[in-house]
């Protein structure tokens, strides 16, 4: 068996800046590159109180793989800066969730997920001991509705968020 | 063993304490006993050989608008049998003698009936609120209840 010469050669890499000078320039105001790089990195918060963290989760491993939009868990409130609300709020854990939002660093933001954390869900009626929303007691950016929501409807609230965060003014004069 | 059969046992040892069976619509049927004795009767039917009842599998709060109730779903392990015991309680200061030395898993379920119906059991190693959060007004599982208007601030 022969073998020519061009078959055995391997093609060298691309040298790292052959591309040319521009590949490297972004232009933009700052603010666009602050938001771009808090909305690429949101962490949220490990939390959840009923079936919605379920869904949280799936949302969160491979199949639906949440860490694609920059969104990973943490464990800490003090590393987090996303608040998914997922599940229901009684008034006792109320305090909790608002000790837990108190211990995030800014700028945080809130997923409501869910009906129950949405309005109280289910138990909008005649529920002595569940909050009825959990705009009630910390401030929601995003809500999405669902008993549970899918992954999908979860990964779409978190994308909306992102496009708040987009319009976000951080060093530019507010209008 | 029959609930006719246990009735009478119980009868014979306790006398006007045990005061009627309840069998009709109930599985199992239910010995009702008077409320000051229910702690020996729960004693005399976890270590009577014949009746061996081991695992207490419930206890709940019952309100019944006239009065309180409560009631115990009794199984024992070894005759597999099982029986209910039930004590009906007045609607004003409800209490009873606690069965958790008897059954160390009646505590949680005691403060489960004395969170929600207020129903207090006398001797209890720990009785304090075990859902509701400990500064709670009211008994939520009464047919009396009126809801709160806010707690904390928070609109209920």
């Amino acid at each position: 068996m022969t073998r020519g010469p061009a078959q055995g050669a391997i093609a060298s890499p691309p040298v790292p800046g052959s591309a040319g000078p521009e590949a490297h320039v972004m232009v933009g105001s700052a603010d666009m590159f602050v938001n771009w790089s808090r909305k690429s990195s949101l962490w949220y918060l490990l939390f959840a109180t009923a079936c919605c963290g379920i869904e949280l989760m799936q949302t969160g491993a491979s199949r639906y793989d949440l860490d694609r939009f920059g969104a990973v868990f943490r464990a800490s409130p003090r590393q987090s800066d996303l608040m998914i609300v997922a599940g229901t709020i009684t008034h006792k854990m109320a305090e909790r969730v608002k000790r837990l939002y108190d211990q995030m660093p800014e700028p945080k933001f809130v997923i409501s997920m869910g009906s129950c954390a949405n309005t109280g869900g289910p138990f909008y009626k005649d529920s002595y001991c569940v909050v009825k929303g959990v705009d009630l007691i910390i401030p929601v950016d995003v809500y999405v509705p669902g008993c549970p929501p899918r992954p999908e409807a979860l990964i779409d609230g978190i994308l909306q968020l992102q496009k708040i965060i987009e319009q976000k003014r951080n060093f530019a004069k507010k209008v | 063993m029959e609930p006719q059969a246990l009735f009478d046992a119980v009868k014979a040892k306790f006398g006007d304490s045990a005061l009627e069976l309840q069998s009709a619509g109930c599985r199992p049927a239910f010995v009702v006993v008077a409320p000051g004795s229910i702690a020996d009767v729960a004693r005399f039917l976890r270590d009577d050989p014949a009746m061996r009842f081991d695992s207490l599998m419930c206890l709940s709060g019952v309100d019944t608008k006239d009065r309180f109730a409560v009631a115990c779903h009794l199984y024992s392990m070894q005759h597999r049998h099982a029986i209910g015991l039930k004590a009906y309680l007045p609607k004003e200061n409800p209490s009873l003698p606690s069965l958790d030395a008897v059954w160390p898993a009646a505590n949680f379920m005691e403060r489960e009936a004395f969170d929600l119906y207020g129903i207090v059991f006398q001797g209890s190693k720990d009785l304090r609120r075990i859902l509701l959060p400990e500064d709670w007004e009211g008994h939520p599982l009464r047919k009396d209840y009126k809801y709160p208007e806010s707690y904390h601030g928070i609109k209920v």
